[in-house]
């Protein structure tokens, strides 16, 4: 008999609204503590204290619009965070600041989170829905300017972009941009020349998040169905799908493989996280913790593997902190 | 020249055995004279008196004839060399074996006679003479000597005759000296002069009758076929061959061609129009092959209409064909009364018949077609038997999809297996190159550039799959080898409902009759089983109230396995409590407005819940075991069965060194269908031949009586070690007898469970005390059905009760030794 599944190593309560983003910032060199970023529905960024496990800052730049996406920028002194008042705005936390040092207003409406890539020192790239509808606009931080617009040929129907994932194979090679769609497809785009290389329609609804790991050229990616869908890029640049695995319940709100590429977990509107090893998509466990269902899973970057955490936040208001799998 | 022979003859005969000077001169004079050929009648009367003495000589004198006698044989007239061997070598009818006969010159000489080509000579002499209007009796004589060489030279050597005579050898030789007659046959026809083919046409019948069809013509079909390809005089000797068969031997021949030749082309070259002109090849190929044979493969009847459909004049043969088919096929009576097997290849034969038809000729029958798919339809579903109605459904479609090319077309449901698609690829034609199975090897090389494509497609498929199951296993290796994250317990891992399921039994009785919320009424379905197994004295109050509305439960919304959720909800209650429910249930079986669905479900739950109470239980928990009848609910837990395979196979495999019982006991309990078995089985008994306006189990409803049969079966087989198993095998008895001569197949094959059950359930002194001139009406009864009956699963079954009925006997002579 296998044993039952862990609880949570601790909970963080006193979000008071759904929690939709998170991101850790552990990787900093004593006496810097582990910290935790949550964005939550009420336009709040907690800023919590993982050794003392309570909010440090709580910042408010979002208008009381919900946070959908939060990432730091080298460290946890500059911040980056995406709300549905259609702004991202770049925090400055260094030395107990607690500013908004620039924001870029997108003009998109959905619910589309961004994607930063870092692809040199002090230069990024974020990917972020743009303003006609099936865009996808590519801006280099921290100038602002805009790399390319990704426009699907006309007549293409894809619908509105609900995932993105930047992307490149190594350091000094182009960068790539993965983009799951309304109508199920998942598609690879080349920036620089700003055009499809592969469309892979792998879901019969819209790709509600995807991940992508540029060592085994794999990636997945799930849906409101009952599915998850985990395909392939070949060295010809095109999509293929590997294979597809059967959930017990439908939708993934979010996906997310671990840095080390061993397992990587999925948040169900089931109220459920479900842990699987990602070699070969093989079920570890089914954490059933939350009461609502489950919108964002993070995996936490220590340094040393047998303190990295997994993190979830739910439209309950809980962020949940598991300790999983950190043996191997 | 001749003189030179005539002296050498009249030396050669003058002393008391001819001296080997004589011989030596005779063969120089025969050479000279340029062969037997030339010889006149006296000289070959003399000639064959010779031959005679000399196998006389060899046979039965002192001493072999001295000179080169052998050889006089092989260079002498063939015709009178063989027989007077033939006559040396049998013994005169009624005398004893001497001592002295020496047999083993008279062997080798036949030998050299049939290795050096003597039987093509000899059958060309017999053409000759024929043409030139021979003596019969010879002809007959060397016929019968020819074809029965072998079992000759068997019989004389007591069987240690030399290879060349064993038939698999000596018919191939045969077959190919038959070969070289014909081409001499053709240059003579290309020479310009008359040639009669009757004797190897003979030779050929006569070989086909005797069985030994696959071996001559598996070389005799494919030299044809390739001589045949091109030269129409080659044709015109190949058709005739086969004509000149006589009429009793026809039948042999035909059914050779057809299962040799390598495709429908093929046998349209070497036969011809023979079923035109032959009125014995016709009966044979319209009627015996199709409608009163089934045991040829597919392939033979892909040739044989194939090659009905090859030629105008055949054509018409072929729509005549369709239509006796298409008649047997939608016959009632031969649906009821001809085995699974024929009817599968009858309905084989209208598929191909279908796939050679052509628009117009469709046309022509399409009334036609039309009435005999309605009848056929018609009454194969209404067979007992799944295997018959999905025959008829497919081949109802495929009819259907032929005759109305536009408009819409019927459209069954039925499971989609290997059975089917063969079944339904019969429809397009199928390729020129039909592979007939075991081809001779020395024509493979020949055969292997026609099949060329066929082999390399199938060689690349093969190849391709292969890779993939490679490529399959190298990243399941890849993937297991490092996977070695364990799993935690997923078991909770459940669909999530969106209400909560109701937890009293009360509540169920309440939404699944009034409640308008579906959510709920799935729940509840879904919880119902369980809830009645952990409150056994809640469900008791209301058992009957519950197992009528589960009667009566209809599907609402849709929810995966619904029937299933329900039975197990149904067999719940019974078993928790099994007598009110059992005679409500039971009671409902020959009532009024029920559909056959829901009679079909009491008995399935009648069966169910007996043998969930008759098996003994461990910590509350229904061990699982074999069903009793596998005709009930099949696949249901077949998936399973690997585990217990596994299991079995590590046990065989384990050597065990401790002493003393190694397995655990078998846990032992009362078995609670002791007290109520007579509740589940009597009521079942009492009212099947009373018909109602609605239900006439005698009559229409046969499929819902062979379902009955087989419960009773079942639950007579899980009623043993019960109080009331003999009344009940005695009921049973009386039962299968009024009903022994049923029509239908699957009511028949359950009757017979229903003795083997009794035979197995009643203890042996009860069955012979109580019962025993039931016993033996029932098996002379069994004997008749072991002979006659049409099914072979009855046939089966039967001859096992005969075999349970002799183990019964054996064991009361064992215990009581009169």
């Amino acid at each position: 008999m296998a044993a039952p599944p862990p609880d949570p190593q601790f909970v963080l309560r006193g979000t008071s609204a759904a929690v939709h983003a998170l991101h850790f910032s552990c990787g900093g060199q004593e006496p810097d503590v582990p910290i935790l970023f949550s964005g939550s529905e009420n336009g709040l960024i907690n800023v919590w204290n993982l050794k003392t496990r309570r909010v440090d800052k709580a910042l408010d730049g979002h208008g009381r619009k919900s946070v959908c996406w939060v990432e730091t920028m080298d460290g946890k002194d500059r911040l980056l965070s995406q709300g549905r008042d259609q702004r991202i705005c770049l925090w400055d936390l260094a030395e107990g600041r607690t500013s908004v040092m620039d924001s870029v207003f997108t003009e998109s409406v959905g619910f589309c989170r961004c994607s930063l890539l870092k692809v040199a020192q002090g230069r990024w790239l974020m990917a972020m829905a743009a303003k006609a509808l099936d865009e996808v606009q590519v801006l280099e931080l921290p100038s602002k300017t805009s790399v390319c617009t990704l426009k699907p040929e006309a007549g293409a129907k894809l619908g509105m972009p609900m995932c993105l994932k930047l992307w490149q194979i190594s350091c000094d090679s182009q960068p790539l941009l993965l983009s799951g769609y309304e109508d199920g497809s998942v598609v690879l785009w080349n920036l620089s020349m700003g055009k499809v290389l592969s469309q892979l329609f792998c879901h019969q609804e819209p790709v509600m998040s995807l991940d992508f790991d540029s060592e085994k050229a794999k990636g997945i990616s799930g849906s409101s169905e009952k599915v998850l869908s985990i395909w392939s890029l070949n060295e010809q640049q095109n999509l293929q799908v590997h294979t597809t695995h059967r959930l017990v319940n439908a939708g993934i709100s979010d996906i997310t493989i671990r840095p080390d590429k061993k397992i990587l977990a999925t948040a169900g509107w089931d109220h459920r996280i479900r842990v699987f090893g990602w070699k070969k998509l093989k079920p570890l466990a089914v954490l059933d913790y939350h009461t609502a269902t489950v919108h964002c899973v993070s995996f936490s970057d220590h340094k040393n593997p047998s303190e990295r955490l997994l993190a979830a936040g739910s439209k309950d208001h809980r962020i949940s902190i598991w300790s999983i799998y950190t043996q191997t | 020249m001749a003189t030179a022979v005539e002296s050498a003859l009249r030396e050669a005969l003058a002393g008391p055995a001819p001296g080997a000077a004589a011989l030596g001169a005779l063969r120089d004079g025969l050479a000279a004279a340029g062969g037997p050929a030339a010889l006149g009648r006296r000289q070959r009367e003399r000639f064959g008196a010779l031959l005679r003495s000399l196998a006389a000589a060899a046979a039965e004198g002192p001493e072999e004839p001295a000179g080169p006698w052998r050889s006089c044989f092989v260079e002498g007239p063939p015709g009178l060399a063989l027989s007077a061997l033939l006559g040396a070598l049998g013994e005169p009818p009624g005398a004893a074996p001497r001592a002295g006969r020496r047999l083993q010159p008279i062997v080798e000489v036949l030998e050299r006679f049939v290795r050096e080509g003597r039987l093509a000579a000899l059958m060309w002499e017999v053409c000759q003479q024929q043409a030139r209007g021979g003596p019969a009796e010879l002809q007959d004589a060397l016929l019968a000597g020819v074809v029965a060489l072998p079992d000759r030279v068997s019989n004389s050597l007591r069987g240690r005759n030399p290879a060349v005579f064993f038939p698999q050898n000596y018919f191939p030789l045969l077959g190919a000296a038959i070969v070289e007659v014909l081409h001499e046959i053709s240059a003579s026809l290309r020479g310009g002069s008359d040639c009669s083919i009757s004797f190897v046409s003979q030779v050929l019948g006569k070989v086909c009758v005797h069985g030994r069809q696959k071996e001559i013509l598996s070389v005799l079909v494919p030299r044809l076929a390739d001589l045949t390809k091109s030269d129409c005089i080659w044709q015109r000797i190949c058709w005739r061959l086969v004509e000149c068969v006589p009429e009793r031997w026809m039948e042999a021949v035909v059914l050779g061609f057809v299962q040799r030749a390598p495709g429908a082309d093929v046998l349209s070259r070497l036969l011809g129009n023979l079923v035109v002109k032959n009125k014995q090849a016709q009966f044979v190929v319209t009627q015996k092959f199709l409608l009163l044979q089934y045991g040829y493969t597919t392939a033979v009847l892909q040739n044989l209409l194939g090659y009905l459909s090859l030629d105008s004049l055949r054509r018409a043969l072929l729509i005549k064909v369709l239509q006796e088919l298409l008649e047997t096929w939608s016959s009632s009576s031969a649906v009821k009364h001809s085995p699974a097997e024929q009817q599968e290849y009858i309905s084989k034969a209208i598929l191909i018949c279908l796939s050679h038809l052509k628009e117009p000729e469709i046309e022509s029958c399409r009334q036609e077609l039309l009435t005999s798919m309605m009848e056929g339809v018609k009454c194969h579903l209404d067979s007992s038997l799944p295997q018959i109605r999905r025959l008829g459904m497919i081949v109802a479609e495929s009819i259907s999809s032929k005759i109305n090319t536009d408009g819409p077309v019927l459209k069954f449901q039925y499971e989609e297996d290997d059975e089917a698609r063969e079944l339904k690829s019969l429809l397009v034609q199928a390729p020129s190159i039909c592979a007939v199975p075991s081809l001779p090897d020395d024509n493979r090389n020949e055969k292997a550039d026609a099949a060329l494509p066929l082999t390399s497609e199938s060689n690349g498929k093969s190849h391709t799959a292969a890779t993939h199951v490679v490529s399959d296993e190298e990243s399941d290796a890849e993937l297991d080898s490092d996977d070695d994250l364990t799993p935690y317990d997923m078991s909770e891992d459940k669909e999530l409902k969106k209400t909560k399921a109701p937890v009293y039994i009360r509540d169920c009785i309440e939404v699944l009759t009034g409640s308008e919320d579906t959510d709920k009424w799935e729940a509840t379905v879904k919880a119902l089983e369980s809830l009645v197994r952990k409150n056994p004295a809640a469900t008791r109050e209301v058992s009957v109230e519950l197992a009528k509305i589960l009667l009566h439960l209809e599907e609402k919304t849709c929810i995966e396995g619904f029937a299933e959720l329900r039975q197990r909800a149904q067999v719940a209650v019974l078993t928790v409590d099994p007598i009110p429910v059992a005679q409500y249930l039971t009671s409902q079986f020959y009532s009024l407005n029920y559909s056959l669905r829901q009679r079909m479900d009491i008995l399935d739950v009648l069966v169910l819940a007996a043998r969930e109470l008759s098996f003994p239980k461990v910590h509350g928990k229904i061990k699982h075991v074999e069903k009793p009848c596998v005709q009930l609910l099949p696949g249901s837990d077949s998936s399973n069965d690997w585990r217990k395979i596994v299991d079995e196979r590590i046990k065989s495999k384990t050597r065990r060194f401790a002493k003393g019982p190694s397995q655990v006991q078998v846990a032992s309990g009362p078995n609670e269908f002791n007290s109520v078995a007579g509740h589940f089985f009597f009521p079942l008994l009492q009212n099947f031949d009373r018909p109602l306006s609605t239900f006439d189990l005698l009559g229409e409803d046969h499929f819902v009586l062979g379902r009955l049969v087989h419960t009773l079966a079942v639950l007579m087989y899980l009623a043993v070690n019960t109080v009331a198993v003999t009344a009940m095998g005695k009921a049973l008895m009386e039962f299968v007898w009024a009903l022994r001569f049923h029509t239908d197949s699957y009511v028949r094959q359950g009757l017979l469970s229903c003795i083997s059950s009794v035979l197995l359930s009643v203890p042996a002194e009860h069955l012979l005390n109580n019962m025993t001139e039931e016993l033996l009406e029932t098996q002379s009864w069994l004997g008749d059905v072991v002979e006659k009956d049409p099914d072979g699963d009855c046939r089966r079954l039967a001859l096992q009760n005969l075999l349970l009925l002799e183990n019964l006997k054996k064991k009361l002579n064992k215990t009581v030794p009169s």
